[in-house]
């Protein structure tokens, strides 16, 4: 072995002077150990305990939906529009129909302006009086009650327009997810290192590019979680359609006409005085879930299907 | 084929920090042009400029004429043109983890906007052959993502990347100060190829590696470029006395 000369080796030292002697050392050694174990044990049991209180609700109500709204749930529930009073069947067909359409004029509307609005604040206007502007509004907006967005658009689509309309109803939604979606995309795109950046403008891309080729879609997972997040909470909004989809007892696929939505529709048989229509609101709040975990895991299953081995 | 550089007074400032005074030189090209000096010298600062990288930082800021053939690169060209004519390896990896390999490599034409899939295909082959990579990748082109490799694998993935552009200049900001010996002898033997065809600057706070790669070799201390010569005369018999306390390991 080659001698370094500027290597001093330490002075051998007189381990047995300074520790303690052996029985007492390993009697204060299993001490400690039972204590960390003890604790480790203790920690584990919180993690999981918290875990378990986080899914009992969710699991408990689909329990409780499902025994109360199952047998509710047939083939007319989902092909017949809302019976007559009085008149037993009928089903939700329009209502899940206006449901699915308010919700992709939510999303289109929404959506990209909610990713665009989030690229802005992230790649372009950091530091900047705009940004700041931009994220104090849409922190105060997450924070607007759903009942006054739905005035809102009241006032703003349905007076001028003098009717009710699906369109209005799928603003009000689309408003309520832009939020969500601004912030989300904002904090994914700020976890994509700079060094990837930087390989993508060191190629000659160019700056709009490496944003929509390179940092979004390394950020792409965390965006759609807080799509789907958005997604699935105006689903099951209620106060912002009462005063602009406002809800239709018969078949409507037109945006400019009033439409029915199955939160409006739950909530209509639900505060009515007859049984049959208790019934049917508690097939519809199944199916309304039932709808959002299929919507919500499909995207999710959509959104892996290019993952590549080892991808990080 | 390489191009030479000629840097005339380059200044770089980060904010109010005067980061790299009056810096002067001629990198010629095809040779290997090795950088060292102490951390925080400015050499890294330095590379980044001759590809315009340094201003990519907002409170970055660039004069002084860096010239690469006849084109003065501050004046007569926008930056983005410039970075396909000069490629870049990073100190750290940086693959695009959500691209398979070949995209990986293939991404500057991709990215570009170029889409002929043979010639995509020859190129990816064409610059992990010249990275020394593909024999250990070809199998899993498009089925393993560029981040799934090796350290090394993955710094020898980014020179490909770089390469598969077709630059006329290779920078090197310390492409082996992450690795293993055994993945930098690997980066340095490929080196001694590039040169042939690429002009080559790299930084290394290995001074080992400036002397077994480079022809020519700079001293940056504080900002400023102490000595600049060829590598033979830097480490055999300096003309500065600082520059002879750093290859001797007496500070820094």
């Amino acid at each position: 072995m080659p001698t370094n000369p500027f290597h001093t080796p330490p002075p051998p030292q007189d381990f047995a002077a300074t520790d303690p002697p052996v029985q007492q050392r390993s009697r204060r050694v299993r001490l400690n150990r039972m204590r960390r174990h003890l604790w480790n044990h203790v920690v584990t049991g919180l993690a999981v305990l918290s875990t378990v209180i986080v899914i009992a609700p969710l699991v408990a109500i689909l329990a409780y939906l499902i025994y109360k709204g199952a047998s509710s749930l047939n083939l007319a529930f989902f092909t017949h529009i809302p019976a007559p009073v009085g008149e037993l069947g009928g089903g939700m067909a329009n209502a899940i129909v206006g449901s699915g359409m308010i919700l992709a004029v939510a999303s289109v509307l929404g959506i990209p302006v909610g990713i665009g609005a989030g690229v802005y604040l992230a790649e372009f206007g950091r530091g900047g009086w705009l940004a700041a502007a931009i994220r104090f509004t849409a922190d105060v907006l997450n924070g607007v009650p759903s009942i006054v967005m739905g005035i809102a658009i009241y006032s703003l689509i349905v007076m001028r327009q003098k009717h009710f309309s699906a369109l209005a109803g799928g603003v009000a939604l689309a408003i309520m997810m832009v939020p969500t979606i601004t912030r989300t995309t904002e904090e994914m795109l700020a976890t994509v290192p700079h060094a990837i950046r930087e390989a993508a403008y060191g190629l000659g891309v160019p700056r709009w590019r490496t944003v929509l080729s390179v940092t979004l879609k390394t950020a792409s997972p965390g965006i759609i979680t807080g799509c789907m997040l958005a997604f699935a909470r105006v689903a099951g909004e209620t106060a912002p359609l009462l005063f602009t989809a406002f809800g239709n007892q018969f078949w409507s696929l037109r945006l400019n006409q009033p439409i029915a939505a199955l939160p409006l529709q739950i909530y209509v048989y639900a505060i009515s005085p007859y049984d049959e229509w208790h019934r049917l609101a508690w097939g519809g709040s199944l199916v309304l879930i039932v709808l959002i975990m299929v919507s919500v895991t499909l995207v999710r299953i959509y959104a892996n299907r290019g993952v590549l081995k080892g991808a990080s | 084929m390489g191009v030479g550089i000629d840097v005339e007074n380059l200044n770089a400032w980060y904010g109010s920090t005067h980061t790299l005074q009056d810096i002067s030189l001629n990198i010629p090209a095809n040779h290997a042009t090795a950088l060292i000096g102490p951390s925080g010298c400015g050499k890294s600062t330095f590379v980044r400029c001759l590809n315009r990288m340094h201003e990519t930082n907002p409170i970055a800021r660039a004069t002084g004429i860096v010239k690469m053939g006849d084109v003065d690169i501050y004046q007569d060209a926008n930056p983005v043109e410039i970075r396909r004519r000069v490629g870049m390896v990073f100190q750290r990896p940086n693959p695009f983890p959500t691209m398979s390999i070949y995209d990986n490599v293939a991404s500057g034409l991709k990215l570009n906007g170029f889409r002929n899939r043979a010639i995509l295909d020859e190129t990816v082959e064409r610059s992990l052959r010249a990275a020394a990579l593909w024999d250990e990748v070809k199998d899993d082109l498009k089925k393993k993502s560029g981040a799934s490799l090796s350290g090394g694998q993955q710094q020898r993935m980014c020179i490909a990347r770089a390469l598969a552009v077709d630059p006329e200049v290779l920078l090197m900001d310390e492409p082996a100060s992450a690795l293993d010996p055994v993945s930098t002898s690997k980066i340095e033997d490929l080196i001694f190829e590039l040169k042939r065809q690429y002009t080559i600057v790299i930084v290394t706070h290995n001074m080992q590696q400036a002397a077994r790669v480079a022809e020519n070799t700079g001293f940056f201390l504080n900002g400023k470029m102490v000595e600049f010569d060829s590598t033979h005369k830097i480490f055999t018999n300096p003309k500065d006395k600082r520059t002879e306390d750093y290859i001797t390991g007496r500070f820094g």
